[in-house]
């Protein structure tokens, strides 16, 4: 139970902490040009987003729950369990950050999860 | 170039440059702690081995290489989709699996292969779609 609880708690915090990124750097507006400068710009933009602040906690939570899954459960189990996450980015995508996830994006992101639960269980 | 081309091409760059840069650092971190040696959890070895790590260049170099991928990261999500882009960095784990086998001579098991191939087709169907489908920000 008490595993189960943190695989949840691992996917669902890094999940809703990548959206709120998504929601800052969207906010903060793609670089005009992919050069240094209006790069570095862009990245001083990011950095003093509110959303940008609002997801470090919940990445934070991430992080120091799936160190503790890892004191309980091995690394086998860990890595394909948190797979699940590719799944919930893409219903997050869909239904808070309004993106259109259509049955070939929606494939490949279930290959995905497969996939990677078989390279780390096998 | 089309504006949907160039968004994607800028998006396939993006994503390698992410992938390849936090592999490397993951890599260069592993090595890292394998030349500072086996950490014991205990006060004074501790101590040394934290200094040992601020002390080793492959360390530094390593963590730079980190926040350089997220800093690409955060760039790629300021037009591409965020269920485009996540699929994408679990590419590292074929990269690893690759690396694994050629530099590292490890063995890696047929399971393990199925497992990278799928990642990869799910990756390539994911690249198949328009990177952004939410309105550009004006």
């Amino acid at each position: 139970m008490r595993v189960a609880l943190f695989v949840a708690l691992v996917v669902l915090s890094s999940t809703y902490g990548e959206i709120l990124i998504t929601m800052g750097m969207k906010q903060a507006g793609e670089p005009e040009r992919l050069r240094p400068r209006p790069v570095l710009r862009f990245l001083g933009r990011a950095l003093r987003n509110g959303y940008f602040w609002a997801a470090i906690p919940l990445l934070a939570l991430s992080f120091y729950a799936m160190l503790a899954l890892l004191s309980w459960a091995p690394v086998s189990f860990v890595v394909p369990a948190t797979a699940l996450s590719y799944a919930v980015g893409a219903l997050g995508g869909r239904f808070l950050l309004g993106e259109r996830v259509d049955a070939v994006r929606w494939t490949g992101v279930l290959l995905v999860c497969v996939g990677v639960a078989l390279a780390w269980a096998g | 170039m089309s504006s949907s081309a160039h968004v994607r091409k800028k998006t396939l760059i993006l994503a390698t440059l992410m992938v390849s840069c936090n592999t490397a650092a993951q890599l260069l971190l592993r090595h890292g702690m394998l030349q500072i040696g086996s950490v014991r959890l205990h006060g004074h070895d501790l101590l040394a081995a934290f200094l040992k790590t601020v002390a080793s260049g492959t360390i530094w170099i390593g963590i730079a290489g980190l926040l350089g991928a997220f800093a690409v990261y955060m760039t790629l999500l300021s037009w591409a989709d965020y269920s485009y882009v996540q699929p994408a960095t679990s590419l590292g784990y074929a990269l690893v699996a690759l690396l694994g086998v050629t530099v590292l001579g490890e063995h890696v098991t047929l399971v393990r292969w199925f497992g990278v191939a799928l990642i990869c087709s799910g990756v390539a169907l994911v690249g198949r779609t328009e990177p952004r489908t939410t309105k550009r920000r004006l």
